[in-house]
């Protein structure tokens, strides 16, 4: 039985990572043929719905290097790549799909053995998880339907808004200078993380066919009480209404 | 219109070939969509490979290249040049790294490494066909350089600049003009006084007619790129605003000040070696028997670096004391003399008398106060045995430490320092003066600890660094950019908070726009703008998600 060979996508900052792996390569040193690189100036132009696109479309993992800490050719692009990652894997976690599919790792110019380690180390790592469920033709339909959401939901204004804050709102404060702790704004991303994740679930979902609340409930595992919630979040946001009523029973629908 | 993509794929001798297929992926490259074109080549990069790119474009109208070859971060340059020189706008024009990242790195693997090659051009090709043209800003050059800091550094980068027939202006925090150099005595390896070095250089930058000194003055606010700087300085009388086009970061170091360590701060006794400068520029040094201590508190977990300058002042203040019939002892890790002079210089001290003793980093020594003097217990792993000396004078060879406003100033200017708190290059060996900001350049001991002549060789290469763009009157910047769409944004100002560089401002109409010139590219604000109204030029979100999704295709 041949191994499996998982299919890596890289995300690679131009001036530590990249070069890291540049590196590498001058000196020669074998590493698994796994991963497919993509460059990006900075690890920080890496959204976290640009990797979730990419388990969507069946990348077996994921991984994102930038400047080590502190050293980001950008001054703190680097930071900006932390706090997105972390959203990216609360995202990932609703999905059903393993943590061990993403990666971020920081890489500098001159650690070429490294970057060589982290590659073959994610290659066993995802190796070890196994090919993703997502991959056609037959993929895990409930997981595919959660990466959509967790996808459209990464894509969507109410994440980007708050991941955008975060930075600011920790350190500097808002307007009036008021402070949030860390502890606190985590807090809210959690509550955030879950709605929106959960209403966009509804959304496709509604985009295939109408359905009850009830039919959805079931289907996704949730208290209709709470479905209904997220339909009236959807109605408020103008993306659903109600289509038809078959037996005093509202069917809602994608607009 | 269908994109027309010509793909050039090197050999590099034996270095991809050996390892990599080449005619079969150049067949495989011609089947990929939009590709028109595709050949290989013993060395793309000769000048019988770059003349067949342009060859190519010319004959099979080719309108986007890829070359697929080494690294981008050496050769994009060159293969950029030769499209523009046919034809092709420069930023149509993609690489694919089958080399440093494929053949290199897969030698045992010939097959998967023609897969992963394939799978790479495949992406680049992906990619291609969505570049877009682009135009490099053009602007002009303000003849007039900043420099911070006027230490011997600072001076001698300055005059060397107003030379050149610019306008500097010497922005200073002490009253006097003479850094770190105030201090001392006499400068190695040749003995010197330091005065002597140190006052006909203040004369000639006081007298200069293009030079302005502003002393007890501070930076206050950067804004601006090169050519265009907007700059705050924040004068006994106020805050004064200048324009440059270029700033030189000369800001020096501070000497370590070990409170604590080796009784330092407790016992008078015990001074630093730039306080033994001091004493013995005003020839009182009241001590017969004196102990050294090397990397007192530097390569230390605090403080991993060597501070280069330190052993080799330790050895000539030794002779200096010794000459005047002291007593020397130099307790060291590792003895870094390094050089024609320095070791030179070890050698004279060794033949005058010097003891030289090794400690271990581990095992460093332990100092009691008697009233008789200091004793100094190390011990010594040579002898293997635990040495005992009493002192009248025990001088600490402390390292040079990062200025204390370091961090305010790397902030204010959007330059990085290292792990280490000083200032740093762009790269350590193609850019090693200038920072990764446009127009911004570093030299002397702000960079790291460094002796007087090897500051001066960097202040002589930051003035012409700093020169050529104002000797050129106008810049290019790169077009790889921010822009945001106005019909999207919402004025919400994320990208603002974001955006390490200030790049980015409201307009009168309270929306986010992007200053060209300023904007460096990272794509920071482009990956948070929660409206997704900002597209980054060169790394829009269609052609990284075309060059992933083409990465996990089959071939
Ligand atoms: S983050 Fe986006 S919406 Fe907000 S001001 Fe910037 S461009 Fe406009
Ligand atoms: S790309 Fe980077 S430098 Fe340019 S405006 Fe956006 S955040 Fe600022």
């Amino acid at each position: 039985m041949s191994t499996f060979e998982p299919n890596i996508v890289g995300f690679l900052c131009n001036w530590c990572s990249y070069a890291g792996a540049d590196l590498a390569g001058v000196s020669r040193i074998q590493y698994p043929t796994n991963m497919r690189v993509i460059k990006v100036m900075c690890s920080g132009r890496v959204e976290p719905g640009m990797v979730l696109e990419l388990l969507e479309a069946g990348a077996d993992g994921v991984m994102v290097t930038g400047c080590h800490i502190g050293d980001c050719h950008y001054i703190s692009g680097n930071l900006h790549t932390k706090r997105k990652f972390a959203l990216l894997q609360r995202l990932l976690a609703k999905t059903g799909l393993e943590p061990q599919r993403i990666r971020l790792e920081w890489n500098s110019a001159a650690e070429g053995q490294r970057f060589a380690n982290l590659v073959k180390e994610f290659t066993e790592q995802v190796r070890a998880v196994g090919p993703t469920p997502l991959k056609a033709p037959t993929p895990d339909a409930a997981k595919l339907l959660n990466t959509r959401a967790a996808l459209a939901a990464a894509d969507g204004f109410r994440l980007r808004a708050l991941v955008g804050k975060e930075e600011k709102l920790v350190t500097e404060g808002n307007v009036y200078g008021d402070k949030v702790a860390q502890d606190e704004f985590t807090e809210a991303m959690d509550e955030a993380v879950e709605t929106e994740f959960q209403v966009h679930r509804i959304h496709i979902m509604l985009q295939e066919r109408p359905r009850s609340v009830k039919d959805m409930a079931k289907q996704l595992g949730l208290q209709p009480k709470a479905v209904l919630g997220y339909v009236v979040a959807l109605r408020q946001r103008g993306w659903v209404d109600v289509k038809e009523a078959v037996e005093g029973t509202p069917l809602y629908a994608a607009q | 219109m269908a994109p027309r993509i010509g793909v050039f794929i090197c050999r590099c001798g034996i270095n991809i070939a050996a390892y990599v297929d080449v005619p079969k992926v150049v067949e495989y490259a011609k089947t990929l969509p939009g590709v028109a074109y595709a050949e290989e080549n013993m060395y793309t990069c000769s000048s019988d490979g770059l003349n067949k790119i342009k060859e190519a474009i010319k004959k099979h109208n080719l309108d986007r290249v890829v070359v697929a070859s080494c690294t981008p971060r050496t050769h994009e340059p060159l293969f950029q040049a030769t499209c523009e020189e046919a034809g092709v706008n420069k930023y149509l024009f993609e690489m694919a790294n089958i080399r440093d990242q494929c053949s290199w790195v897969h030698m045992r693997e010939p097959e998967k490494a023609t897969k992963k090659a394939k799978d790479l051009i495949r992406m680049a090709v992906a990619k291609a066909a969505l570049l877009e043209p682009d135009d490099e800003p053009e602007i002009d050059v303000i003849p007039s350089t900043l420099v911070i800091g006027g230490g011997v550094s600072g001076m001698r980068a300055a005059l060397s600049v107003a030379d050149q027939g610019f306008d500097v202006t010497i922005v200073e925090k002490e009253p006097a003009l003479g850094g770190k150099l105030r201090g001392f005595d006499s400068l190695f390896p040749h003995k010197q006084k330091a005065s002597e070095v140190l006052e006909p250089l203040i004369e000639k930058v006081t007298t200069h007619p293009r030079i302005r000194v502003l002393t007890e003055s501070r930076l206050k606010s950067v804004y601006g790129f090169i050519g265009n700087f907007d700059i705050g300085v924040e004068t006994g009388k106020g805050v004064e605003t200048l324009k440059v086009g270029t700033i030189i970061v000369a800001v020096g170091a501070e000497v370590l000040k070990p409170r604590g360590l080796y009784l330092y701060g407790e016992d008078p006794r015990v001074v630093t070696q730039s306080e033994l400068e001091q004493l013995l520029h005003t020839g009182s040094v009241n001590a017969e028997k004196i102990v050294m201590i090397q990397c007192s508190g530097s390569r230390s977990a605090e403080r991993p670096y060597c501070s280069r300058i330190c052993c080799n002042e330790a050895v000539k203040n030794a002779l200096n004391v010794t000459e005047k019939g002291k007593e020397v002892y130099i307790l060291y890790r590792d003895l870094q003399t390094y050089g024609i002079h320095y070791s030179r210089l070890e050698q004279e001290a060794k033949r005058k008398g010097i003891r030289f003793l090794k400690y271990q980093a581990d095992k460093p020594p332990t100092i009691t106060a008697e009233p008789n003097g200091l004793k100094v217990s190390v011990y010594s792993p040579t002898v293997n045995e635990t040495v005992e000396v009493t002192a009248n004078m025990l001088v600490l060879s402390t390292p040079l430490v990062p200025v204390s406003d370091a961090k305010e100033l790397s902030q204010m200017l959007k330059v990085p320092l290292d792990s280490n708190g000083f200032f740093m290059e762009a790269h350590v060996k193609l850019r090693p003066i200038d920072f990764a900001t446009d127009g911004i350049f570093v030299c002397g001991t702000a960079h790291s600890p460094k002796d007087i002549g090897e500051s001066v060789a960097q202040a002589l290469g930051v003035a012409s660094r700093a020169s050529i763009p104002m000797a050129k009157k106008r810049v290019r910047t790169a077009a790889i950019m921010s822009q945001v769409d106005q019909t999207r944004c919402s004025g919400c100002g994320t990208c603002i908070d974001v955006c390490p560089y200030n790049a980015l401002r409201k307009n009168e109409k309270g929306l986010a726009e992007t200053i060209a010139a300023v904007c460096k590219g990272c794509g920071v604000c482009g990956a948070t703008c929660p409206e997704k109204a900002i597209t980054m030029h060169h790394f829009t979100d269609e052609q990284i998600q075309a060059q992933g999704l083409a990465a996990l295709e089959e071939d």
